[in-house]
């Protein structure tokens, strides 16, 4: 195996590993931090499929990569001032769970 | 056989901050984890020699992402001590339920790591196209090359997609603090390390930030990684409490964050007239480039900052 699959599997396992976060983690913040997980597992992924070039890395995958880096920046800076926002407004952290009586009092 | 060996090591700590990041208990120590995984993700694009993408994840993904999230944790630890709630409910506790999740995004990796497996081991990309054509386009760096030249639009639609970002996140604020200063006042003792890292390293942040920005046009860096610098460096400033925010209503804070977007999009009409918008004409590429790219990470780094410190809070 080379690195170059080496990444590209962990890119993948990091991936699951976020969609995990994502669902299983209750606290809002949780699940951003496992979104942005499964954002740089997806970047790892495709910069590791890019690395196959066999005439030098591709620079094209790596300006995309880039310009995924800060446009997940924007909407992480939109998601925690909205969670923020939501917290001080309604005193929760995490959206109500379908097990409690959810009455949406929000 | 050494560098397999490297990189096996630096996967697995990929992988075990990651997953530690997702199942920690407390919020801190995730993000904690999820910092140092930046950090080594950040390796990896060295591994995989993209080393411009390496600073953008190492700066961006790891550090303003990390602080955008502890601040977050922060406030909400405060709305949860107000309020007495619990920030994992009773329901992390569902054994069934999380096996089922659990196998579920396992299900995931595996069906994406088959997917690498299968792809064939070589693919031309388009490497050789830029080689062929990176002499016509101003600078020597290819991803600058691509960033603002050969694939232009995507970085002035990134440039707006921060602004509108920015937007959204002032809009988000109580309205009678609209036009305020964001964040809270810092309060750090004058004596303290913070004040004393506030006082120090401005002055090699700036260095960095500007030796980024010039330096891209041939080497790794360029104005998101230069941006992202000298954002750090404001940020560390308004942490130390050494200099407070500016308010929002500043005419000059909302020129800044326009000025380079606007100027990448007038340079880019100018080429719409001579015949394809954002083309460059070769003549003037280089210095073009170089103009974009100075007042793109001014913008950059003023609306970095500007996300970072979030709704205001304060009328003066």
């Amino acid at each position: 195996m080379t690195g170059i699959t080496l990444f590209g599997l962990t890119g993948a396992l990091v991936i699951g590993l976020g969609v995990f976060g994502l669902v299983a983690r209750h606290h809002l913040v949780h699940r951003v931090l496992a979104f942005n997980l499964i954002g740089s597992g997806i970047f790892l992924l495709f910069g590791a499929l890019a690395s196959r070039s066999p005439n030098g890395t591709d620079p094209v995958p790596q300006a995309l990569v880039i310009t995924g880096i800060v446009v997940a920046l924007a909407a992480t800076a939109l998601a925690v001032t909205l969670i923020t926002r939501f917290a001080e407004a309604s005193g929760r952290t995490h959206l109500p769970d379908d097990s409690e009586d959810g009455d949406g009092a929000v | 056989m050494t560098a397999l060996a490297f990189d096996t090591l630096l996967a697995i700590a990929i992988a075990a901050t990651a997953a530690g990041a997702v199942v920690a208990r407390g919020l801190y120590a995730s993000i904690a984890l999820f910092i140092i995984y930046g950090l080594m993700l950040a390796v990896a694009w060295v591994r995989l020699e993209a080393i411009d993408v390496a600073l953008a994840e190492a700066a961006i993904g790891a550090g303003l992402t990390g602080i955008l999230l502890v601040g977050a944790a922060a406030r909400c630890r405060a709305v949860e001590r107000r309020t007495g709630a619990i920030g994992d409910g009773s329901g992390e506790r569902r054994t069934l339920l999380r096996t089922i999740q659990g196998a579920m995004a396992g299900v995931l990796a595996a069906a994406v790591g088959a997917a690498v497996l299968l792809l064939p081991d070589s693919a031309p990309g388009l490497t050789a196209t830029v080689a062929g054509t990176i002499e016509r386009s101003g600078v020597s760096n290819p991803v600058t090359a691509v960033l603002l030249n050969f694939r232009g639009y995507d970085t002035l639609l990134e440039s707006m997609v921060l602004v509108v970002a920015l937007v959204g996140v002032w809009s988000l604020g109580a309205e009678q603090f609209w036009g305020g200063r964001p964040g809270l006042k810092q309060h750090a003792r004058t004596d303290g390390v913070l004040a004393y890292f506030g006082r120090m390293l401005p002055l090699v942040g700036l260095l960095v930030g500007i030796h980024l920005l010039w330096a891209g046009a041939h080497a790794p860096g360029g104005a998101f990684q230069a941006g992202t610098v000298l954002a750090a460096v404001w940020l560390l400033v308004a942490m130390a409490g050494l200099r407070d925010a500016p308010p929002i209503a500043s005419m000059r804070l909302r020129l800044l964050i326009v000025v380079g977007p606007a100027w990448f999009l007038a340079v880019g009409a100018i080429g719409a007239l001579a015949g394809s918008f954002l083309g460059l004409p070769e003549a003037f590429a280089s210095e073009l480039i170089l103009a974009i790219e100075v007042l793109l990470t001014l913008s950059i780094a003023v609306t970095l900052v500007l996300l970072v410190l979030g709704v205001p809070r304060r009328t003066t």
